[in-house]
């Protein structure tokens, strides 16, 4: 009678399985000891070297101008006039369609960008540096709501605001941060998350205590009193302020967790609303996509699913995190994205646990007895389980400068999980 | 306790960019000051106010250490440094407490969910299709719960894989194909509502478990456990792993008084193996192998009953009866590679008895008597293995007297098994009366005392036939052979019994060769403890029911792993 022993437990021999579930471990690790704090606000092409060429930065896996959605050839025209390189749509579409414009993905160099994401080298961002692990990442400033770029829109009213938060407000947040020696993001979202915050869809909190938190810095800057004035104002309007330094703050956790050996956690989920893409920590610089899905949500008044475009954006770098809609449960105000009662809000995050490894133990869910958040998708439970990630998402409308139309839930699609796990299986000759 | 003036110590850790809500640290907090030794503590953020308030309490050195408003500042003061220490290690796991998940409303959709949900479960129920069954039920016992493996087409190997990993591990696989159960008072799938009581059932048949818990219920008594092993477990290829672990928990069981075995005929190799095992046990087991030959109506501790009703009549019997089941007297076992029973018979009917009471136990059974399942003796002069000789046989006694009468060929054959390094117990009779010879004991007395006297001896049992009032003085024939140091019984039946309980473990080259006893772990009897709390996979019938017994239950939303896509679930197993 011979039993079936475990092999022996000696490093050298650890089976396939018990290395994977070893660089799982060491990923979160990394993933949920980062602490990424907002340093200050440059202009891109001084940060972030891919921009010092005529080049465009936009959200998702890569994509060329024909398979570009709406709302990102829209951003890209809007980026093109503002930085003078084109002095009108015509013209911009034409640089466009003849590659005088290169494009590239913002995670290809430490940014994420909200919807189109697009950045261009003139663009104000702010810097979040992982204050564990020394990273940076960057992100462009929230334009708050209605006609913006980053739904495509290009007007001048959308030019005009582009370029005051260039001159008035970056250099004033800048000095504010400056002063204050940074913003710790890690301990804002905590917090927000004790506020009725899920970090992605619902940041009314965290836009607040950032405002607190600029606050003493920004009226004690000797600017102008209408500009201080006009800045509070503005960050403090916007509900989503806080959305993209969060998102900076997210990307400088991931990347971390990304390029390790053997790890099959999910380091990058992003749209550019034609296509959903991720990457594995354990499979490089590699994206697996498919075509990205309509969100279901709420529209606003007059729009319908009709209008929709497919899912778009890096925003989904929050849920990659451990926050948004896997922190559902913390943020019963917005249930009704997901259909309903606080009990399925309570629901979105327990399910996320099934396919994570871990809970994050800096963020955690007031309603769950402070459980931590789930964090670190395993590609394997996805597809074991067939239970893919929930995205809390706006909703862009598929036309170029309309806007957003609505906000909800999307999900990637399952068979980008189903590529990267063959993948996984194939670089360890498994088959 | 601490004299006053014993100065106390404070230790910290300093946290930082931890954010805890202020609920969360006074929890924390004043779960530290409840661990020993801790006279207080704090825990806060390290806000200048709250640094102040910390050294107030005699909680920080001063002056007070700079630290920001983002810095967790945990605190502890105790009796001692390594109470402090203690303390302070405690601190992740006093903040990962969690008072509970949800209204319960939530169901997981794998066995890992569940374990966050309701982690205090010992049992998972498996329902789900047969080809699934099986990985679903090892990871169960990689998680170390029980398994109730109610699903059908499970294949023999899996089952012998899974049962031989439970037990390792000191879990239980109860089927596959098991259809029922009661742990603990709490019915498992089909199940009938029994009082409890000290009956405890192990059953390879779920319908014959049913109607013996019933009958037993019906006369009055009650079911401590109720087993189900799954109709494989008697087969040859699994050979009873599920009951012979059920047998040792039951037997340690203190609830349980009386023990019913339950099965439809078994493979004579695991009856075998499961009788020798039962009749060591100091609590009485009824026997009930539907169509199986049994050897009598009792066997020392075992009684033999040949149908269900019965069963859980003689359960009751026994629990009636004050009889404490016969006792070896003390005496130690033989040690291996002393293994073997030796009888040697100078009358032919008791041979006999001796080997149809014996046969179902000690496989295999050899002999110079023929009997279906015996095998034949090669040479009646030479013993093998398990041997039951007639020395009064034809082909013994060619030119001699009966060995009634002349015991010499008994002593001489006696020093014979004696000499054997195998032999554990050489069981003999001596029949008194007329014609018999005049003092058969003192013919044997000098060759029993010496091989007594020999260090690891074989042990020696004497079953004597006979009356007070025979010539050669029943006391005094009795009482020599016991002073040479034989075990002497009056009577064949006791006799046997006191073979059985001096019979070493059953050893066979299988069970001697691969897992050491050692590593095997005994089933935990608090898993037995109802009401029993369970995860439940599968069918939502077996979760309902559970939920009318007051259990704590979870029902997991299994599907398929990769929703069915066998190549996916491949590459899965590999990478898992």
């Amino acid at each position: 009678m011979s039993l079936d022993h475990d092999p022996a437990q000696t490093p050298g021999n650890d089976t396939l399985g018990q290395k994977i579930d070893a660089a799982n471990q060491t990923a979160l690790e990394r993933m949920t000891s980062a602490r990424p704090v907002l340093k200050s606000v440059a202009i891109a092409r001084d940060v972030i070297p891919a921009l010092q060429e005529r080049r465009l930065l936009h959200a998702g896996p890569p994509i060329d101008w024909p398979r570009m959605s709406g709302p990102m050839r829209g951003a890209v025209i809007g980026a093109a006039i503002f930085e003078g390189w084109a002095k009108d749509a015509e013209s911009a579409e034409a640089m466009a369609k003849s590659g005088e414009i290169d494009f590239a993905p913002c995670h290809h160099h430490q940014t994420v960008g909200p919807m189109a994401g697009v950045t261009s080298p003139s663009m104000a961002v702010y810097v979040v540096e992982n204050e564990t692990h020394g990273n940076l990442a960057y992100s462009n400033l929230n334009e708050g709501y209605g006609k913006v770029l980053r739904y495509g829109a290009y007007s001048s009213e959308v030019l005009d605001r582009l370029r005051w938060m260039n001159q008035t407000m970056a250099p004033l947040v800048r000095k504010a941060l400056e002063s204050s020696g940074g913003l710790d993001v890690r301990t804002l979202l905590a917090e927000a998350l004790h506020m009725g915050d899920e970090g992605h869809n619902r940041n009314k909190a965290g836009s607040l205590l950032m405002l607190k938190a600029l606050a003493p810095g920004l009226t004690a800057s000797g600017a102008e009193p209408a500009d201080i004035s006009e800045t509070l104002a503005f960050i403090g309007d916007t509900a989503l302020s806080v959305l993209n330094p969060v998102m900076a703050a997210c990307k400088a956790m991931a990347d971390v967790a990304h390029g390790i050996e053997h790890c099959t956690l999910v380091s990058t989920m992003a749209r550019n609303g034609t296509d959903f893409g991720i990457r594995i920590s354990g499979l490089g610089d590699r994206w697996f996509t498919a075509p990205a899905a309509t969100p279901d949500g709420l529209y606003f008044t007059g729009f319908s699913a009709d209008d929709a475009n497919p899912d778009i954006g890096d925003s989904t770098i929050t849920e990659t995190a451990g926050i948004g809609a896997f922190a559902m449960a913390a943020a019963p105000a917005i249930v009704s994205f997901v259909s309903g009662s606080p009990q399925d809000a309570l629901h979105s995050t327990l399910e996320m646990y099934e396919i994570t490894v871990g809970e994050h133990p800096h963020f955690t869910i007031p309603p769950l007895d402070f459980r931590g958040s789930p964090v670190g998708i395993d590609v394997r439970k996805v597809v074991e389980l067939g239970i893919t990630p929930r995205v809390n998402t706006g909703i862009a409308h598929r036309e170029a400068g309309i806007g957003q139309v609505g906000a909800g839930l999307v999900r990637p699609p399952m068979e980008i999980f189903e590529q990267a796990l063959t993948a996984f299986a194939e670089l360890h000759d498994i088959g | 306790m601490t004299a006053p003036d014993t100065p106390s110590v404070v230790r910290h850790r300093v946290r930082s960019g931890a954010y805890h809500d202020s609920i969360v640290l006074m929890r924390l907090q004043s779960s530290l000051a409840d661990l020993d030794g801790v006279e207080d503590a704090g825990a806060v953020m390290a806000t200048d106010t709250n640094l102040a308030l910390l050294r107030a309490n005699r909680l920080l050195p001063d002056p007070i250490p700079k630290a920001g408003p983002e810095d967790l500042w945990i605190a502890v003061r105790a009796e001692t440094a390594e109470q402090a220490e203690a303390a302070l290690e405690e601190i992740d796991a006093l903040l990962a407490h969690r008072n509970s998940d949800t209204d319960g409303s939530w169901r997981p959709r794998s066995l890992r969910g569940a374990s966050r949900l309701l982690p205090g479960a010992r049992w998972v129920l498996i329902s789900v299709p047969g080809r699934f069954a099986a990985g679903v039920a090892r990871q169960a016992l990689d998680m170390h719960r029980n398994v109730f493996l109610y699903s059908d087409n499970v294949s023999l190997d899996d089952e012998r894989e899974l049962k031989r990993l439970a037990r390792d591990r000191g879990l239980f696989v109860l089927g596959p194909d098991c259809g029922t159960a009661m742990i603990g008072g709490t019915g498992l799938g089909f199940a009938n509502r029994t009082r409890r009581g000290p009956v405890g059932l192990i059953a390879a048949s779920g319908t014959g478990l049913q109607a013996v818990a019933s009958r037993v219920h019906a006369l009055g008594e009650g079911i401590s456990h109720a087993i189900g092993t799954g109709g494989r477990d008697l087969h040859r290829e699994i050979g009873a792993i599920t009951t012979l672990q059920a047998l040792d928990l039951l037997a340690r069981d203190s609830f349980t008084r009386v023990i019913c075995l339950i099965s439809k005929p078994p493979s004579p190799e695991v009856a075998a193996k499961i009788l020798r095992a039962a009749s060591r046990l100091e609590k009485p087991v009824v026997v009930g192998f539907l169509g199986y030959p049994s050897p009598g109506r009792r066997l020392g501790n075992l009684h033999f009953a040949r149908d269900l009703e019965e069963i859980a009549d003689l359960a009751l019997e026994c629990l009636a009866s004050t009889a404490t089941p016969p006792s070896d007297g003390g005496a130690a076992r033989p040690s291996y590679p002393r293994a073997y029973l030796r009888g040697l018979f100078s009358g032919g009917t008791l041979a006999y008895e001796a080997l149809l009471s014996l046969r179902p136990l000690l496989l295999p059974l050899a002999s110079n008597l023929g009997a279906d399942g015996v095998e034949p003796l090669d040479d009646p002069t030479r013993s093998s293995g398990h041997c039951i000789v007639d020395l009064g046989a034809d082909e013994l006694t060619v030119g001699r007297l009966h060995p009634m009468m002349d015991p010499d060929a008994a002593k001489r054959r006696l020093e014979q098994e004696a000499a054997d390094p195998e032999v554990a117990v050489i069981l003999m009779d001596l029949v008194l009366g007329d014609v018999a010879h005049e003092n058969p004991a003192a013919t044997l007395v000098d060759t029993i005392a010496a091989i007594c006297d020999r260090p690891d001896s074989p042990r020696i049992v004497l079953a004597v036939i006979g009356t007070e009032q025979d010539p050669q003085g029943l006391e005094q024939q009795m009482e020599a052979l016991r002073e040479a140091g034989a075990q002497v019984c009056l009577g064949l039946r006791d006799a046997i019994d006191a073979c059985l309980h001096l019979l070493p473990e059953q050893t066979s080259p299988e069970q001697t060769s691969s897992s050491a006893p050692e590593a095997e772990k005994q089933p935990d009897p608090k898993d037995l403890e109802g009401p029993i709390s369970a995860w439940n996979v599968g069918l939502e019938s077996l979760h309902d029911s559970l939920v009318g017994q007051t259990s704590e239950v979870l029902h997991v939303e299994w599907r398929p792993p990769a929703g069915g896509n066998e190549r996916l679930a491949a590459l899965l197993k590999k990478l898992s």
